[in-house]
């Protein structure tokens, strides 16, 4: 039984370490291959060591697809390809491809540098690593192997996310990454054809929410910075390098391009500026309104927005800096952050989420009084505002895709199983298509029934039109002819070609049958009483009355003989071809019932 | 491809004409008519190969072919069809027997059985759909005939199973186009079985070609243009095309659903999987509304299109449009317009400054919470906030549409408009601000929306903030702090882009008489009146000054109480202002002051018929006069005109007629001056240096024409064949001169000749309404016409000059309603003193704003000229989306003219004026050959000449040294 297996090595009922086993039709393909954020032990890294006991990874798996350049999603790659041992080809596309070292850099480096952490990848492996890597195009068709082929849809998120279609002959799997549903200012909506897939495999990180329109967010976003600028004060944003941090300076940019406004913006710079580079370079990846407008401007280009340098901070007057970290609990965020919270004109805005135990999360849950280090206390009076700007999709988001998509079945990673569990119900319900959420390690096998192209002849086909009616393209249709398998391929040919092709006789098969009839008549009277109920019976076809006494029904020869022991009883003798099969149980079905009483 | 073969036929078509009327009296072109089928067969003949052939037809089919001759060249292309093996040859025959039938005056009936014979033989795809789609052109000329349309919808019917997806298109094609409107009329044709036509182009909703499938539905929709009433059972078969795969199946489905809902809005459909029943609108409501979040965004542009229009909807799915249930980690969250709403209506001001006020609240029940509605659960949350600019556009064009039919609609999308104002494609924050002006009068603003509205006003963008003070002028406000904050904000974007000011001003008069009694209580404030001091008296020069009194003064009009307020200085301003800025500051009752308000209130009071009957009775004094003698003739015209005039000033309502029916007497003042001369009885050599005068007059008359023609909108028909008369009274008069004055021939010959073809061309345009030209010049003229036809230049020109002394003067018939074009540059303004500076040798961009009044078609016609110093003058056609259309009859212009001279050192004075082109031809009626299809370009763009129609400004510019 052809069936489509998946394990999730990470990212199954959980966020972070992404990495998925999907085996189809024969082939094995991981999907991602992410680091965990919260673990700094093996744990960070899936467990590689499922996939094969013993035995290269190489010789098992027929490729590795990344979807993006998020280091939950691709943060394991050079320690999976280089230290554990692979060698494939690692499917991403351009923008990934790109961007994607340069945040392994920088994880290496704080790995390495300030941790102190001994046998972590180094900056060669990295470069290794990305030599493996293949890069794909939007909706490009890449075949990885004879029958397996892989194709990149457009998935929103960051820059370079894709969604990735993997299909040998007629079965495929989706896997979507992190997508998502609603444009931003920089990068478009996920979009999928109705591709029809076996498994769609999609992220949940969403998957009980419903979003508030981006507009309402955005709006207050920029009012927020705008009072406040215009009254004088300098506005603090944390965030994290990228992603998020573009699409708010695009966010920024456009808004002082429109009001005229003359504060200056910073950015503090680190890998900022490669990324942003990145950013100028992709544009086909963005959305419509940076695409139609880069001729005349490329947005990325920022007019209003500089390099931050240290000493900036201390200057007078308003203006608004991005600074890194985006929690607040290290790093240049953190000393401007200092520096300006004892003026209430200023403001901080915190763009997404923190964790416990940061500056960002205690700000954020009212404390005014910070404990520094050195037994300091900051008292925090400048404004602190919370505004959420996240790129996934939300539980209607999901839906829409899954909608667009019309998969057989769905299985659900990357989320919180308490989560997923109703998201699952709702698929189920809505859109009745079968759900599944396997934990990390638990395999979920799908049976599958591939479509077997089988050759028909055109002889045979032209026939069978021929004898019916026209053919409807939604109804089908019965057609005789034998199957002939032969060197692995199906061919549908006439059983007289059949015959000769093999050099066989035909043989003749006959069925005969006897149906007792109740009817004290001669024989000659019961045939004829039979051939007059045939004939009214059977208006279309063309029944005969032998001089023999016996009938003929097409080729289905009908005799009538007296029973040997009971006289009253008749014996018909039914006779057909094999060809005539359906006919012929008609027919007897049809006499067994008895004839009507005649009309004398 | 027919698109260029029609503009080469019509290229050859005009010299035709030329050719008629170079030698109108002669026969000749009957003789080239048979010669045309005769000279296709023999090249038909001579053609030894296929592709010879096809060459033969390209080029027959570059020339025209006349009515008469149609059935000639049909039989001939038939024979060859016949004979024809190559289907490309074959093809192009098939389509050139469609060409043809299409030939005005032809009646194709007789090539049909033809067609249909050649159609039962034919083999190839293309060429039995090439013959499809000429029948259909057949059937489409003879829409009377119903027993040839039965027959066309008999072979389409027939070919309707064919293999080809092209041939099947055709056919459902053909039957959309001819499929029977009426049953009744089918049952007497001869027998053959009643088709019901919407039933067979039905079962191809199910073709397995998606191309089929698209055009079943368009031919569905065509019978439903002609007007035959579609099947309520079509709607469950158009449903299910719904969840097509190909996008254009989709979109046309959208389509069909929109046309059954209109057709059947109140029938009952149920709702599977339960046992409830909706009207047929709401359900199909419900379905267009989820393709607003398709795969595919032309199928959402469409969707979000056709829901503008479905006013039937129940209310309650309306608003449903609006909703989307927020949810954060299963429990029910507010949006953050319902906080806003909260906020002010608990009375605090500003939104949340706290973290997780937008904290979840209520848990949700799980089963409870519909992740996919089938309703039409936020479509327009979806549509608003689409990737594609164009959708947006679409949902927030269908939001106007909605909410204007239903106020309390208006007032829910309001949170939603004003969101759009910060969309990132100008074009949408655009429209959604014109709309939010459409459905003003429904809503009121509050508080916080207010602000967000006018955070816009400092837009970079130009045309952002002018629209958006539009808006203001008619946006209802609930607060004494709304227009206050209105106010600041306005003054705000006053001191931004000074340029505003007019605009500002306007919007403040506006704002000031719809809120009276909100102003009352802030006037104070705003003039910083003390109850017991002094203050310093403002300046009275203030733009800012003048629009805070603006404001008041229109307030006070309807607030009698507040002039009490005014401190002495106001009353001195009032004063100033009402006298310069008359158009803002209306009159007021002021105490104490009664006669400037008396003096100004009669002006006020339009009295609307007394200046009319003037202006009728001083025409008719006019008209009336038809034998007095020269002298009083001249004088009662001048008098009367110098009475338009002034009426023009007077009654800018009648300003456009009293000018535009001066002008006319103006011509033929200068008319009847130019024939008073003495000239005309001295002999010809005497008379070289008197003759400017004469000539003079028949230019500036012929000036005179064009501005009438060109110049004014709301000219009819009448009133044109009234110019061109005066027109070719002036050509006359011209020719006249140049007779007398100049020796030979030779000229006057080719004179003569351009002159009877103006007569021709203008009996032929104006055929219709030459017996309203009873006696004229032209009545005479074309009555002797076979006369001037024959006699020499002498001649003619001793008969013109008779008649035109004879020809009586017309009544020119007022039209309706005139207005005369005019434009004002407001930038360059002119009298500025820094001048422009730029490198010689290269380009400087100068900034051109204009506004047009009454201009028709202005992309086309207006054009700037910029005069150099060096007397060169240079014309500039502005880009069609230059021009802004702001208001009905009002366009604006807004473009950069790019200044260029090569030779330039010191600083001087650029002229620039803005331009009406125009182009006398394209009155001629078009020719049956292009009717229907395309203009040439040629035609289009052609400048015969321009009227300056605007003050010109000038510019100072000052080159720089050019580096090294």
């Amino acid at each position: 039984m052809p069936e489509i297996r998946v394990t999730p090595l990470g990212a199954g009922q959980d966020v972070g370490r992404s990495c998925i086993l999907v085996s189809i039709a024969g082939k094995n393909v991981m999907l991602d291959c992410g680091m965990h954020m919260g673990f700094n032990d093996d744990r960070r890294f899936p467990d590689f060591s499922y996939i094969t006991r013993n035995g290269r990874l190489t010789d098992f798996l027929d490729c590795v697809i990344i979807s993006h350049f998020h280091l939950d999603h691709c943060g394991a790659l050079p320690y999976f390809s280089e230290m554990v041992g692979y060698d494939g080809p690692i499917y991403m596309t351009h923008p990934t491809q790109a961007i994607c070292p340069i945040l392994l850099e920088d994880y290496r480096k704080i790995a390495v540098d300030k941790k102190g952490e001994a046998n972590f990848f180094t900056s060669q492996m990295i470069k290794d690593c990305m030599k493996k890597v293949v890069a794909v195009h939007l909706h490009q068709t890449v075949q990885v192997d004879d029958e397996l082929e892989i194709k990149a849809y457009y998935a929103g998120h960051v820059l370079g996310a894709a969604m990735f279609q993997i299909k040998v002959g007629s079965e495929s799997v989706v896997y979507t990454g992190d997508y998502n549903m609603t444009p931003d200012r920089h990068l478009g909506a996920a979009w999928i054809d109705k591709c029809r897939p076996n498994l769609l495999i999609t992220e949940s990180t969403y998957a009980t929410t419903i979003r508030d329109s981006k507009r309402c967010r955005e709006r207050d976003f920029l009012k927020k910075v705008h009072e406040a600028v215009e009254r004088g004060g300098k506005v603090l944003i944390p965030v994290f390098a990228l992603g998020r941090a573009q699409e708010l300076c695009i966010l920024l940019e456009t808004f002082w391009e429109r009001m005229n406004l003359k504060a200056p913006i910073y950015f503090s710079t680190g890998l900022t500026e490669k990324a942003n580079h990145y950013y100028k370079l992709f544009i086909t990846w963005t959305n419509q309104k940076i695409r139609k407008t880069f001729v005349q401007r490329n947005m990325f280009e920022f007019k209003h927005i500089k390099a931050f340098d240290r000493a900036f901070a201390d200057n007078p007057g308003p203006m608004v800096v991005f600074a890194t970290p985006g929690m607040l609990h290290a790093g240049q965020s953190l000393q401007i952050f200092r520096k300006w919270a004892g003026n209430e004109k200023n403001m901080v805005i915190m763009p997404g989420y923190c964790v416990q135990g940061t500056v960002g999360h205690k700000i954020l849950s009212g404390q005014r009084k910070l404990e520094m280090e050195g037994r300091q206390v900051l008292e925090v009076k400048m404004q602190v505002e919370y505004m959420s700007f996240s790129a996934h999709a939300d539980a209607k988001g999901i839906m829409q895709l899954v909608g667009q998509a019309e998969p057989e079945s769905v299985l659900l990673v990357h989320g919180e199983a308490k989560k997923m569990e109703f998201l699952k119900q709702k698929i189920e319900q809505e859109l009745r298509v079968s759900c599944y959420m396997p934990a990390n390690g638990e395999t979920v096998t799908l049976p599958t029934s591939p479509s077997i192209p089988v050759g028909v002849s055109l002889g045979l086909l032209k026939r069978e039109m021929a004898q019916g009616l026209l053919p409807d393209a939604k109804k089908p249709r019965l057609l005789h002819g034998t199957l002939i398998m032969k060197d692995s391929n199906f061919r549908l040919v006439s059983s007289e070609q059949a015959l000769k092709e093999l050099g066989l006789a035909e043989h003749q098969l006959r069925f005969t049958c006897r149906v007792h009839l109740h009817d004290p008549r001669k024989e000659q009277e019961t045939a004829l009483r039979v051939y007059s109920h045939l004939k009214s019976v059977l208006k279309d076809h063309c029944v005969q009355h032998l001089p023999d006494g016996s009938v003929t029904v097409e080729s289905i020869l009908i005799q009538a003989a007296a029973h040997s022991e009971d006289p009253g009883t008749k014996v018909l003798l039914v006779s057909w071809t094999y060809q005539d099969e359906e006919l012929g149980s008609y027919l007897t079905s049809l006499l067994k019932k008895g004839l009507p009483q005649a009309p004398s | 491809m027919a698109a260029h073969l029609k503009k080469r036929v019509y290229e050859e078509f005009t010299k035709v004409v030329q050719q008629q009327q170079e030698e109108i009296a002669t026969k000749k072109l009957r003789l080239t008519k048979p010669s045309k089928s005769a000279a296709l067969h023999i090249d038909l003949c001579k053609a030894t190969s296929p592709a010879d052939a096809l060459q033969y037809l390209l080029q027959f089919a570059r020339k025209p072919v006349e009515a008469e001759s149609v059935e000639g060249v049909v039989r001939i292309l038939l024979e060859h069809y016949y004979k024809e093996n190559d289907p490309s040859v074959r093809l192009k025959i098939a389509s050139l027997l469609g060409l043809l039938s299409k030939t005005a005056g032809f009646s194709p009936d007789c090539i049909m059985d033809d067609a249909i014979n050649i159609l039962q033989n034919e083999k190839s795809h293309q060429v039995l759909a090439q013959l499809l789609d000429t029948l259909l052109a057949i059937g489409t000329k003879l829409p009377e005939n119903q027993a040839i349309q039965m027959r066309l919808v008999d072979v389409a019917c027939k070919h309707l199973t064919d293999t080809s997806h092209g041939v099947r298109n055709k056919c459902l094609q053909l039957l959309g186009n001819l499929g029977s409107l009426e049953k009744s009329v089918t049952k007497d044709g001869e027998g053959l079985a009643v088709r019901d036509v919407q039933k067979i182009i039905g079962d191809y909703f199910s073709d397995q070609d998606p191309r089929v499938r698209t055009a079943a539905i368009k031919a569905m929709l065509q019978l439903h243009e002609r007007g035959l009433k579609l099947h309520q059972t079509i709607y469950n078969q158009a449903c299910k095309l719904l969840s097509d795969d190909y996008e254009q199946v989709r979109s046309a489905a959208v389509q069909l659903i929109w046309v059954v809902s209109q057709l059947y809005p109140e029938s009952i459909v149920p709702i599977p999987s339960s046992n409830e029943e909706i009207r047929l609108v709401d359900d199909a409501f419900g379905k267009i509304c989820h393709m607003v979040s398709d795969g595919s965004w032309v199928v959402r542009v469409q969707a979000a299109k056709l829901l503008g229009s479905m006013e039937q909807v129940s209310s309650h799915f309306l608003e449903q449009t609006l909703d989307k249930k927020l949810m954060s980690d299963l429990r029910r969250k507010r949006t953050a317009h319902e906080r806003a709403k909260e906020l002010y209506s608990s009375g605090e001001f500003s939104s949340g400054r706290k973290w997780g006020d937008d904290a979840p609240k209520e848990e949700i029940d799980t089963g409870a919470v519909n992740l996919i509605e089938s309703g039409a659960c936020g479509a327009f949350v979806h549509g608003l906030e689409d990737e594609m600019y164009e959708v947006r556009i679409a949902a927030v064009e269908a939001l106007c549409m909605l909410a204007q039919s239903s106020p309390s609609f208006a007032e829910k999308c309001l949170d939603f408009l004003v969101d759009m104002f910060n969309d990132e494609i100008e074009e949408v924050r655009l429209q959604s601000i014109h709309t939010m002006r459409k459905i003003s009068n429904n809503i009121t603003l509050r508080e916080d929306q207010l602000d967000t509205v006018l955070a816009v006003l400092e837009d970079s963008s130009r045309d952002i903030r002018e629209a958006l003070h539009e808006l203001l002028c008619c946006t209802n406000v609930s607060t004494k702090e709304g227009i206050h904050l209105a106010l600041v904000e306005l003054l705000k974007n006053l001191t931004k882009y000074p340029t505003d000011r007019d605009s500002i001003w306007k919007c403040l008069k506006f704002l000031g008489s719809r809120h009276p009694t909100l102003v009352l209580p802030l006037v104070p404030e705003l003039l910083s009146t003390h109850p017991f001091f002094d203050t310093a008296e403002p300046d009275m020069d203030d733009p800012a000054y003048i629009a805070v009194l603006v404001l008041i003064f229109n307030a006070a009009k309807t607030c009698p109480t507040m002039p009490a307020l005014f401190s002495d200085h106001t009353f001195r301003h009032y004063a100033y202002l009402r006298d310069s800025l008359s158009h803002l500051v209306p009159a007021l009752r002021l105490p104490g002051r009664k006669l400037v308000s008396s003096a100004v209130s009669p002006s006020i009071m339009p009295h609307e018929d007394p200046s009319h009957q003037f202006l009728q009775q001083s025409l008719e004094r006019v008209y009336s006069l038809q034998h007095l003698d020269p002298q009083g003739t001249q004088e009662l015209l001048e008098l009367t005109i110098r009475d338009l005039q002034r009426l023009g000033e007077l009654q800018s309502e009648l300003a456009g007629v009293a000018d535009f029916s001066a002008t006319y007497l103006r011509c033929q003042l200068l008319l009847i001056k130019a024939l008073q001369e003495k000239l005309w009885n001295v002999a010809a050599p005497l008379y070289l240096k008197q003759s400017d005068l004469a000539s003079a007059a028949a230019k500036q008359i012929m000036e005179e024409t064009y501005k009438m023609e060109f110049m004014y909108s709301g000219v009819e028909n009448k009133q044109v064949v009234i110019i061109h008369h005066m027109r070719l009274q002036a050509k006359a008069l011209q020719l006249i001169v140049t007779a007398r004055t100049t020796r030979g021939l030779d000229p006057l010959f080719g004179m003569c000749e351009k002159f009877l073809q103006e007569v021709d061309f203008f009996q032929r345009c104006f055929i219709a309404d030459l017996p309203h030209l009873q006696d004229s010049f032209v009545d005479k003229l074309l009555d002797l016409m076979p006369r001037l036809m024959t006699s020499k230049p002498v001649e003619v020109v001793k008969i013109l000059q008779t008649m035109l002394r004879q020809s009586t003067f017309l009544h020119l018939p007022l039209p309706e309603q005139i207005h005369k074009a005019s434009a004002t540059i407001i930038e360059p303004a002119g009298e500025s003193d820094n001048p422009l500076r730029f490198t010689s040798g290269l380009v400087v961009a100068l900034d051109v704003d204009a506004t047009l009044e009454h201009v028709q078609d202005p992309q086309n016609t207006v054009k700037v000229q910029v005069l150099y110093p060096d007397g060169q003058a240079q014309m500039i056609h502005p880009k069609p989306a230059d021009f802004r259309n702001p208001g009905p009859g009002r366009h604006r212009l807004i473009t950069q003219v790019y200044l260029s001279h090569t030779a330039w050192t010191e600083p001087c004075q650029v002229e620039v004026r803005l331009l009406l082109a125009y182009n006398s031809s394209s009155r001629i009626p078009k020719s049956p050959w292009i009717e229907g299809g395309e203009v040439s370009p040629q035609v289009e763009t052609s400048i015969e000449g321009t009227i300056p129609f605007s003050k010109s400004v000038k510019v100072y510019i000052m080159p720089k040294p050019a580096r090294r």
